[in-house]
């Protein structure tokens, strides 16, 4: 065994990456659903970046001659408006389009500030341990008793109802499960040699926290970020839905639908459409993260 | 016994402030003067001013305030609702059983289908029935459920003409209120047809609050199947030749049975947030809706004491469940 990692070839850390990247590819494209996952999420990347040239029509143009006009391939339908338009004469694609902005501007704002907050939290609960540890913790634990969506709405009272508001309160009650899986890794890792060593050859609280811990904790976060990216999509359209997140007339998936409540009888569609993308992202998102898991999670691996 | 019920009980007490400290403090965070936020008036002189705030205990320091303001609750007191005047805690107990009403269907729904469904997935594993059951446990789990209860209400209400859209019972049944859960109360009443009403009313909101626990709970059930299947204890029931169903009912089923009792028990939190959606689309008079009217008419008193008492009941419920898996895992209790 000696033999072998003495006459190993020394990779360069760009060579370990590459390697890294590779395995993790390699467990990631077995995961059919997964990689399926991953092109419809890159198409809705795509669709977001776009949206200005995919769009047929301004999003908030309201066509007055063609209210609840059905989709095309319904009778009455016009070629003009493929999927048809809503009850004040928007076009129901190009709304649907720039809605993929809103979704996943949601989705990488809240998971941003859910992670960097959870993480900050997280590592110093876990590397201070002790009365701190109890105390974050049990702030956090207080956060984690409410249900997600009902503390949101009620921050979201609090801050006046708007898109930023509700993404802040949705970070909010993300943050606690980032904070507790990254003081979980964390005390699991200070014991180790290696943190000891890094220690012993004189690096400093916070490099230890930053530097040597922190990147082999990452696995979970991953997995964690990747759920809460599609939560945070539907917790969101549910706010919007509400009337407390996006306010009209964003083209914001949630709040279209709740635009289209009334309708939903005389003019599906309106209905239909705009549940249809929040279903496809949130379980693109949702197929991806299997296959992270299933990629990162060294337990699975094996077997 | 005792002492793991008296540690579990102990670990809670912080958690009842902080949830009372948020509830309380949530008044004092929103923009305005809470004072006339609690009172629910407006542009009034300074003497009536002076006034609320002597009658709501804004006058004392906030430390009292709180002091009292947990007395109070202690006492069952939560103040009284800015729209209806009537105490907060008599709307919430009127409330309350339709809420439970549909949770209690909703979780037997997806219990009675999610754990054979994750059985059966875990015993033909990489099968057609595991690949369909699991894709559609994945769409169930991505499911935005104010969506999915809009498309049965176009197809089964509008297309089919089958249920009806809103409400807990047709209006032209009248019986008097004897435990607050309709399905029960119908039966007592003793009117023909009161009960296929309260059924026919009930099934789409449980069908859509039941989505995502089905969901979660098929997934557990046959991770936690396929856990256990592979276990010595099984392999050893099955070499000394018992037959498969009892090898997979007694054996594996019982012991996976323990994680899948916890995910079932923390549905709850899932189940609260859903019926807050699910009863504002299906004009569910239950606390749920009642959150969101209340938001939306400024009804303060009625939100702080909503969110308190959600939250006190998905933590009674969670120390249940944590209480249930001490009880059928001693490992747990003696630890």
């Amino acid at each position: 065994m000696t033999d072998t990692s003495v006459t190993a070839v020394k990779l360069s850390d760009a060579a370990i990456r590459r390697r890294m990247l590779k395995e993790f590819w390699f467990y990631f494209s077995r995961n059919k659903g997964a990689v399926l996952g991953l092109i419809v999420f890159i198409l809705l990347v795509l669709t977001a970046i776009f949206a200005p040239l995919l769009a047929p029509h301004d999003p908030t143009q309201q066509y007055r001659d063609a209210l609840l006009v059905p989709p095309v391939w319904q009778e009455g339908g016009r070629a003009g408006f493929i999927l048809g338009t809503d009850a004040v004469g928007r076009d129901m694609l190009s709304r649907l389009i720039f809605g993929a902005r809103y979704s996943l501007f949601i989705g990488i704002v809240v998971v941003s500030v859910a992670l960097s907050g959870g993480i900050i939290i997280g590592l110093i609960a876990g590397f201070y341990g002790r009365w701190i540890d109890t105390v974050i913790m049990r702030v956090m634990d207080v956060i984690l008793a409410f249900p997600s969506l009902l503390l949101a709405l009620v921050l979201v009272a609090v801050l006046g109802p708007g898109l930023t508001n509700a993404m802040i309160a949705i970070a909010i009650v993300y943050q606690p499960h980032f904070a507790r899986l990254t003081r979980a890794a964390v005390m699991a890792e200070k014991q180790r040699e290696y943190v000891t060593a890094a220690r012993v050859a004189g690096a400093g609280n916070i490099r230890l926290m930053l530097k040597t811990i922190l990147p082999n904790c990452l696995a979970p976060l991953i997995v964690q970020a990747t759920l809460s990216f599609s939560s945070a999509v539907l917790d969101a359209a549910a706010l919007g839905f509400l009337g407390m997140g996006a306010q009209p007339p964003a083209p914001e998936w949630g709040t279209m639908l709740a635009e289209a409540r009334e309708f939903i009888m005389r003019a599906p569609w309106v209905v239909t459409f705009p549940g249809l993308a929040i279903l496809i992202s949130v379980l693109a998102i949702n197929l991806m993260g299997d296959g992270l898991r299933d990629a990162l999670d060294p337990k699975l691996k094996r077997s | 016994m005792i002492r793991f019920i008296l540690s579990k009980l102990l670990y809670l007490v912080p958690t009842f402030i902080g949830i009372t400290i948020v509830a309380f403090g949530f008044i004092r965070l929103l923009p305005g003067d809470p004072v006339l936020l609690m009172a629910g008036e407006r542009g009034v002189s300074p003497e009536r001013y002076a006034v609320i705030a002597e009658q709501l205990g804004f006058d004392k320091p906030v430390w009292q305030q709180y002091l009292t303001y947990l007395g109070n609750l202690l006492q069952g007191d939560l103040g009284n609702s800015l729209v209806t005047k009537r105490p907060v805690m008599d709307e919430f107990m009127a409330l309350f059983p339709a809420t439970v009403e549909l949770a209690v269907v909703a979780i037997i729904l997806a219990t009675l289908i999610g754990v054979p469904v994750g059985v059966l997935a875990a015993i033909k594993r990489g099968s057609w029935f595991d690949q369909i059951s699991m894709t559609g446990a994945l769409v169930g789990f991505s499911m935005p459920i104010f969506w999915w209860g809009l498309l049965l209400i176009i197809f089964f209400s509008g297309y089919l003409g089958w249920t009806p859209v809103s409400g807990r019972i047709s209006l032209m049944y009248y019986f008097p209120d004897v435990t607050g859960f309709m399905l029960i109360d119908s039966l007592l009443s003793g009117e023909k047809g009161a009960f296929t009403s309260a059924v026919s009313h009930l099934i789409l909101p449980s069908v859509v609050l039941a989505t995502i626990p089905l969901a979660v709970i098929a997934r557990q059930t046959r991770s936690a199947m396929l856990e256990v299947m592979g276990e010595d204890y099984v392999r050893t029931a099955r070499a000394k030749g018992l037959k498969p169903s009892r090898v997979i009912g007694i054996h594996a089923l019982r012991n996976a049975m323990i994680p899948v009792i916890t995910t079932i028990g923390l549905q709850v939190g899932v189940l609260m947030a859903g019926a807050i959606l699910t009863e504002t689309i299906f004009s569910w008079p239950g606390i749920g809706k009642w959150m969101i009217d209340s938001i939306s008419r400024r009804d303060y008193p009625v939100v702080q004491s909503g969110l308190l008492l959600i939250a006190l009941i998905v933590m009674v419920v969670n120390l249940l469940v944590d209480l249930t898996y001490g009880l059928i895992n001693p490992r747990i209790r003696h630890k």
